[in-house]
């Protein structure tokens, strides 16, 4: 058992109004953590996966911003350093680790208490952060006017000044609004066309397949209802992986509470949970029971799937897609880190290799470098695309010309670093079976 | 019941890649499972068979003095037929990659440590440091680096009777760098030759390492550096060196960070892909079910969820104590993780290892015994399970780390685990 799997006492998000540090964090020796920092025996795993340390000499890698750091903080007078602000939260220290010592939740909780503790909260880092942290808000109000505003945040004007005032690179096209959101796509069509009670998925879209990808949850409906599921959406909040990112825990438990209520009673009535994010399924598998003390967390974290998982694991899958077949096309695949840490690393590949018609391309271990809005910020672009450079090499080397991936913010690093279409697995399932 | 191959292998390291091939090559549909990164990317790289038998003296042939081992030294059990088919696997794995496999004696490697150590086979980088090579030798250090000091390898070296001039020489590392990344950051930069500052200019991390030792180089005709002159293009990197230093270079197998290890798992993981392998990364076994003395399934922990993963034969290749196949303690005794296999101990555990730190340790002989077709055996020496083979550090009845035999032992009991589980299949189905 890992000694991740335990919610630490640590509970950033008691006194919210009225800011005290002292009460905020009554006592951080209450971070259960002890366990695994001592499980290090520095093997060094962890420092030669990360993606970030290996691009960046300022800085000192997972080891020190896990375990030393975390030994480092029982001293009188030792303050979080600022370089855990630049862990991207890839979390691919978690999955080297030989001894499971819970380096993603000693990033969390340190990032969290430096943000809170150390982070002036009127600084353009600080507002930009929860403002990339808090997309969803953003995207419902960009999606009330979705044309209005992708006019507006296409303008050369727009990118400038979100440069100059934001701090967000002018580099990168903000992601255009879908003219009708999914959730909209859904209430209009009369919800799910299958009913039954017997084999019922909720679906957590997650912001982006709402507001920006449709066609991926669409994507989703379609071929669950093609297994005989009913698809439920039921009311949900962004699943806090941005927030994580920014050491933004209050905003993110805010989230979660609603996630973990809205989620559970789909789950008391039989259903699993179904995403199509996998950092959202990552969000709530993993993050949620690490980080929070909500009752139902464990319950819906034992629920999540990834979308394709689920239906490896339930359906016949592989046999269905054996005897499915597709239009001619060559996918260069990109293994979201997140997805890796879900052991999904693999699955689109494997699957869509006895799909006729697909061919389709891992193009290696290397994280493509965006982390969600960690390459949304000026000071981390160079850094993004420093790492996403071996994954843009792979990919331009690989016979297909379209990317393929999980995750909504590693398909904007690979299109922006090669030019690619990039679509998401579930649209090839899609057309490979709900036609 | 929706997930199902023909063989299940557990544990992605040395053993269960290769053994995840061999099955593969029967034409069984294999599947990998592997939990953390393996060991095998903090470990040397160097692959050896037998350096040492109780001497202090190194072996010469290892294959003339596999008579010599006790019975329950799984070469003994595996026959030697099997160790050299397991090295035949290795070499077409690697290709050119490595070196050694023109003759059946020991090569000696120089370590970071200034020993010379007897292996089978050696990456190419490290061929021009052989220590049976009379050429005179320089070895590069640097400031700053705990594990590794070039004046002290060089004496050590010289100390052990190597038949040439050895210096050593301590320079800077160019660029800045913090304590715990330098080395992963610093074999970046020489990866894709990236822009440092160096004495004032801006120029190429090949360029500006090769300007760091240059003034150092004098009358030695090869230059040894801590292994990590790169990691996906090292062999661009090496030929710079050598091209502009106008000798020839070599890489010192050192502690972890270890890029041979690194290169060594990757080159496995593509060539476990290329033989149709599927892998499930990441997720831990946690459990089984059994039938009549016969595995049905094994449980994969997927993120908190019990899948089962159904197979007609398994192979368990999760690695000795540091690997975590075998786990210990006080009320336990010594166990085998997954299947809890027998693996015989004394149960007083004081008698679990010599008070000599030295000593002949009974703990590194801890492990599962085998019959000569890899299946563990209970205490009353019959197969724990029809299906059920090991391979790798899992397996005991031998101190792989004192003779230095563990890649050779984890080669010679893949091999015989992938194929004997990938024949089983083959039978079933023509019996079916």
């Amino acid at each position: 058992m890992s000694d991740a799997e335990q919610a630490s006492d640590f509970d950033p998000t008691t006194t919210v109004d009225e800011f005290e540090p002292v009460d905020v964090f009554p006592s951080s020796e209450d971070m259960d953590l002890r366990p695994g920092a001592d499980n290090c025996y520095k093997c060094t795993s962890c420092d030669t996966s990360c993606p970030v340390a290996e691009v960046d000499e300022s800085f000192p890698g997972p080891k020190f911003q896990g375990p030393e750091q975390w030994r480092l903080k029982r001293g009188e007078d030792v303050d979080i350093d600022d370089s855990i602000l630049s862990c991207s939260n890839c979390m691919r220290c978690d999955d080297a680790c030989p001894s499971s010592v819970p380096l993603s939740q000693m990033h969390n909780t340190a990032r969290g208490e430096y943000v809170e503790e150390h982070m002036d909260k009127l600084s353009r880092e600080y507002l930009r952060n929860r403002m990339l942290s808090n997309y969803r808000t953003l995207a419902s109000i960009g999606s009330k006017v979705p044309r209005l505003a992708n006019f507006v945040m296409g303008l050369g004007i727009t990118s400038v000044l979100g440069e100059k005032i934001m701090g967000i690179p002018s580099e990168r096209d903000v992601p255009e609004f879908a003219t009708e959101t999914f959730r909209q796509w859904f209430k209009k069509r009369g919800g799910s066309k299958v009913t039954n009670p017997d084999k019922q998925v909720a679906y957590f879209h997650g912001c982006y397949s709402n507001y920006n990808t449709v066609e991926v949850g669409k994507a989703m409906v379609r071929v669950f209802e093609e297994f005989g599921y009913e698809v439920l959406v039921p009311k949900q909040q962004c699943s806090g992986t941005p927030m994580f990112a920014n050491g933004m825990l209050k905003d993110a438990r805010r989230e979660a509470e609603v996630n973990v209520r809205e989620l559970g009673k789909a789950i008391d009535n039989g259903a699993d949970v179904i995403a199509s994010c996998t950092s959202c399924s990552m969000a709530l598998r993993q993050e949620y029971p690490e980080l929070f003390d909500i009752e139902g967390i464990e319950d819906l974290s034992e629920h999540t799937y990834e979308a394709m998982e689920f239906l490896r694991i339930h359906e016949d899958l592989e046999g269905t897609i054996r005897e499915s077949e597709v239009d001619p096309q060559a996918f260069a695949y990109h293994a979201p880190c997140h997805a890796r840490n879900q052991g999904l690393d693999r699955q689109a590949v494997e699957l869509f290799r006895e799909l006729d018609g697909a061919q389709i391309e891992d193009v290696g271990d290397s994280c493509s470098g965006i982390s969600g809005t960690y390459g949304w910020k000026s000071e981390k672009y160079e850094t993004s695309m420093k790492i996403g450079a071996e994954m843009f090499d792979h990919m331009e080397h690989a016979e297909g010309d379209v990317g393929m991936t999980e995750c909504p913010t590693c398909a904007m690093q690979m299109n922006h670093g090669t030019g690619y279409e990039i679509r998401h697995p579930l649209e090839l399932l899609e057309e490979a079976v709900a036609n | 019941m929706a997930i199902r191959e023909d063989v299940i292998v557990i544990g992605g390291g040395l053993a269960g890649s290769v053994a995840a091939i061999e099955a593969a090559e029967t034409g069984a549909s294999v599947r990998l499972v592997t939990y953390k990164k393996s060991t095998l990317r903090h470990a040397s790289g160097l692959i050896d068979v037998l350096g040492y038998n109780g001497s202090d003296d190194p072996i010469a042939d290892p294959f003339a003095a596999l008579d010599d081992l006790p019975d329950e030294h799984p070469y003994s059990v595996a026959g030697e037929t099997a160790v050299r088919d397991g090295l035949d696997r290795f070499d077409e794995i690697v290709g050119d990659t490595y070196g050694g496999s023109h003759t059946d004696s020991n090569a000696l490697i120089p370590t970071f440590g200034g020993t010379v150590k007897p292996t089978a086979r050696y990456p190419a980088a490290a061929a021009a440091g052989i220590a049976s090579d009379d050429r005179p030798m320089l070895v590069v250090g640097f400031e700053g680096m705990t594990e590794y000091n070039a004046g002290m390898l060089a004496d050590h070296l010289e100390a052990s009777g190597v038949p040439f001039d050895v210096e050593g020489v301590e320079c800077s590392l160019p660029g800045t760098y913090k304590n715990d990344s330098r080395v992963t950051r610093f074999a970046k930069r020489l990866d894709i030759n990236e822009s440092v500052e160096y004495e004032g200019r801006t120029m190429g991390a090949r360029e500006a390492l090769i300007q760091e030792v240059e003034p150092h180089v004098g009358d030695a005709e090869r230059v040894g550096f801590p292994a990590f002159l790169g990691d996906e293009h090292t062999d661009e990197v090496r030929n710079d060196l050598e091209r502009e230093l106008g000798v020839d270079v070599f890489e010192i197998p050192m502690g972890p960070p270890s890029y041979p290890g690194i290169r060594l798992a990757d080159q496995l993981k593509t060539a476990v892909d290329e033989a149709g392998v599927r892998i499930t990364a990441g997720s831990p076994v946690v459990g089984f079910e059994a039938d009549d003395g016969e595995i049905q399934s094994v449980t994969v922990d997927s993120k908190g969820r019990e899948v089962p993963y159904h197979a007609e034969e398994f192979v368990l290749a999760t690695g000795g104590l540091v690997g975590k196949g075998i786990d210990s303690g006080r009320e336990e005794g010594v166990t085998e993780s997954i299947f809890d296999c027998h693996i015989p101990h004394p149960e007083d555990r004081y008698e679990w290892f010599d008070e000599q730190a030295f000593g002949d340790q009974p703990f590194a002989h801890f492990g599962v015994r085998v019959d000569e077709t890899m299946r563990p055996l209970t205490a009353d020496d019959v197969p724990e399970f029809d299906n059920l083979r090991a391979a790798g550090g899992v397996i005991g009845g031998a101190d792989t780390v004192a003779e230095k035999s563990q890649s050779g032992v984890s080669l010679a009991t893949a091999v015989v685990a992938g194929e004997r589980a990938g024949e089983q299949v083959a039978k079933h189905e023509v019996s079916q």
